[in-house]
């Protein structure tokens, strides 16, 4: 078993370019995307059409503007507006009609119109929300008071990300997605390789059964992503702020159970595949987007139809998140996740198992 | 062209052989888009939330009755006293508390204001603020209709103050049910063809150069560009029938709407096509094992794009320095293609900068690894 993982590490070692990305390439994906990514909308590009052009008018434009989420881009009129839609170049229009200074020095209800690219939903809700709420407040100026006072008001309050940054959201979802990545790609092409090759012959006949020789084959992965996975932990406390909650023993025990499993499921794929280009496939289908949308990184699992609930039960990134999240963001004790972990190993042991068992049967 | 004829035979017949490649590139795309397609909704519905009834009044009873009738909420446990809500929100189980605190129903009955408490967890910032919005809309419902005698309709959303004021008429474009999916499907569409194909091309050379029959290609009378077409052609072929599954499924199955031209959906896609084919060859041209190639596919094409095309994460959010990047990447410029003739039914005049780019895009890399690879293999 310890020969297997020696080879295995030496192989490793000559491909410097292989070990090379393995290594730094995940810190380095991490830095980018977690700058680039967040769902906090501001510089909402805004057209105005407005048709009134009086001080009311102008007072509820600069309202949009000193609001600092939306930038104004243009005025237009009707045919401008379609265009610059039509060309993303803007995601809101504006549109005050005549009379509307009027209206509301006569104390009549006055209409203002809101066009909007609905095209990417979130973006758009989040953005109707903007202007709603700026034009309530503008509307405050010129209405009689509503009766009374609100009979019921809300006090929100926001546990463990107070200011709700979007980014200590995404980083624990980047950390588990670069590292799951990574270790599937790294074992997904180690033993068809060797069959490629033909080395397994050579192993098949050596004094080795196919259990010791996953798990060999399995240790200097273990080693090479756990470095590397820790070095995207350090980058994300370091630079984006996430914070670290919780303790470091248990944040290595869920990170170790996490890897192993899909280290494993590598091996797994590697070991049913006949060729290098079937196994980087299946190794893409299962790891590549449903870890990015199965597993709650960005699309919250409670919302998703209850069958595809189910499938989301074999993504093993689904029990890291939940475990990584409450570990460095809520600081909750091992009682609160242990079953995430339990599942986590039982995923890990059930891959493993299968590759093994697999193995031994083409070996026989 | 016979020669080539000859190859794209040979290829399509090896495609063939291996079964399992072959299913894995028909069948998976389609059950990968029916899956992630119904899981790529960021509308927030059924947010778990627990209630401390500290009342128990007929008036808190309605209160929860209401949350559990919502469709945005579902009602995971009414505790007794707010301490309780803890374990719920540190385990996850639920997302927000509320806190219906003692007396609510007789000053509610007095018309007495109140404050009610809402504990959120903001891990999931994003989904938590929306649903401290529908939070906030359905107890202003709630209240106006206490205020009225309890008849009406909860609507407190749209309406704005008493008369007089503004009123805000909001209308959406493009997708005015605000559908998610709609938005969605076309990026997913765009990046398993992205995947399939781009690993196609790159495996499919380095294959031959590491079992040694590219060599015995290079000394037959073929020519550079030949032994590529014929290499590509069938690749493209496979992904053009992956485009046609994979629409029809967006189509037919997930109803999502297609405005636009057929024909210049169809012609656009060859064109990405081009760049992901070529984006394989490239990639092939600078590996000498096929987990280099992998590698450097993975890490340094399609993670970035997944991430900073825009499929999920807008590109007007992202902060000054990075924008720029993201005009690498072709999927960008598809994926504006692919949405607008979608969701907009745009044609050729509005799209043709990103049409350009995209051929530019195409153009290049594809001479690049034609250039690279008459250098190392000859």
């Amino acid at each position: 078993m310890f020969a297997v993982a020696r080879k295995e590490f030496r192989q490793i070692a000559r491909d410097t370019r292989t070990l090379l990305i393995l290594l730094f390439f995940p810190a380095f994906v991490l830095l980018l995307f977690g700058y680039a990514l967040n769902f906090d909308i501001r510089h909402v590009k805004l057209a105005v059409d407005d048709r009134d052009r009086s001080a009311e008018s102008r007072s509820l434009i600069s309202a949009f503007v000193n609001s600092g989420y939306f930038d104004l881009v243009a005025e237009v009129d009707d045919a401008a507006t379609t265009r610059l839609m039509d060309r993303d170049q803007v995601r809101a229009v504006l549109v005050i009609p005549r009379g509307f200074s009027r209206a509301l020095q006569t104390g009549r209800p006055a209409a203002v119109q809101v066009l909007l690219n609905g095209d990417n939903a979130n973006t758009a809700t989040t953005v109707m929300g903007y202007a709603v709420t700026i034009i309530r407040g503008e509307s405050a100026k010129y209405a009689a008071p509503a009766a009374g006072p609100p009979l019921i008001s809300v006090e929100p309050r926001i546990w463990y990300n107070p200011e709700l940054r979007s980014a200590l959201f995404l980083v624990p979802g980047l950390i588990a997605y670069i590292a799951m990545i990574t270790a599937v790609v790294s074992t997904a092409l180690s033993i068809v390789r060797e069959k490629e090759r033909g080395t397994l012959e050579q192993v098949r006949m050596a004094p080795l059964d196919a259990a010791s020789f996953v798990v060999g084959k399995t240790i200097p992965y273990f080693v090479v992503s756990l470095v590397s996975s820790l070095g995207i932990v350090i980058v994300s406390m370091l630079l984006f702020g996430m914070p670290m909650r919780g303790s470091w023993l248990v944040l290595l025990l869920a990170l170790s159970l996490f890897l192993v499993g899909a280290l494993g499921l590598g091996l797994l794929i590697s070991s049913i595949a006949e060729t290098q280009q079937v196994a980087f496939q299946v190794a893409l289908l299962v790891s590549f987007l449903p870890t990015f949308m199965l597993s709650g990184f960005v699309f919250p699992i409670a919302s998703m139809p209850r069958a595809l609930q189910l499938v989301t039960f074999a993504v093993p990134a689904r029990y890291f998140l939940v475990a990584l999240r409450a570990i460095v963001l809520k600081g909750a004790g091992l009682g609160v996740y242990w079953i995430d972990l339990a599942a986590l190993s039982a995923f890990a042991i059930v891959v493993l198992a299968l590759a093994s068992v697999r193995l031994q049967r083409q070996w026989v | 062209m016979r020669r080539v004829a000859f190859l794209v035979w040979k290829e399509l017949i090896e495609l063939k052989e291996d079964p399992r490649l072959f299913a894995i590139v028909i069948v998976a795309p389609i059950v990968q888009l029916v899956m992630l397609g119904y899981a790529a909704t960021t509308d927030v519905r059924n947010v778990p939330v627990v209630i401390a009834d500290a009342d128990r009044s007929s008036a808190s009873r309605d209160l929860i009755a209401r949350f559990s009738a919502s469709r945005n909420f579902s009602v995971v446990g009414v505790v007794a006293s707010p301490d309780d809500v803890d374990p719920y929100l540190v385990r996850g189980r639920a997302w927000m508390a509320l806190a219906i605190p003692p007396q609510f129903g007789e000053r509610l009955a007095r018309h007495e204001p109140q404050a009610l408490q809402i504990v959120a967890d903001g891990s999931d910032a994003s989904s938590i603020n929306i649903a401290l919005g529908y939070a906030t809309n359905l107890l202003a419902g709630y209240a106006e209709d206490v205020w009225v005698g309890g008849a009406g309709e909860a609507g407190g959303a749209g309406r704005a103050g008493g008369p007089g004021g503004i009123e805000a008429r909001v209308r959406v474009w493009f997708n005015p049910r605000l559908e998610s999916r709609d938005f969605m499907l076309p990026g997913i569409l765009a990046l398993l063809l992205l995947a399939i194909t781009t690993n196609l091309s790159s495996m499919g050379i380095v294959r031959e150069r590491e079992v040694g029959t590219l060599e015995q290609l290079n000394v037959t009378p073929l020519r550079r560009w030949e032994l590529i077409l014929g290499k590509l052609l069938p690749y493209a072929m496979v992904g053009m029938i992956d485009v046609c599954l994979v629409l029809s499924v967006a189509v037919f199955w997930f109803q999502v709407p297609l405005r636009g031209s057929v024909t210049l959906l169809f012609a656009l896609t060859a064109v990405y096509l081009l760049t992901t084919l070529g984006l394989g060859l490239f990639v092939s041209t600078i590996s000498s094992t096929q987990q280099q190639a992998m590698m450097t596919s993975l890490f340094f094409f399609l993670m970035p794009m997944i991430f900073l095309s825009g499929f999920i994460f807008p590109i007007e959010n992202m902060p000054a320095i990075i924008q720029p990047v993201t005009y690498l990447l072709p999927l960008r410029y598809f994926l504006v293609i692919l949405r607008s003739i979608f969701l907009k039914g745009v044609g050729l005049e509005t799209l043709w900068p990103q049409a350009l780019a995209l051929t530019l895009w195409g153009v290049a890399i594809l001479t690049l690894a034609i250039a690279r690879s008459s250098k190392r293999t000859a």
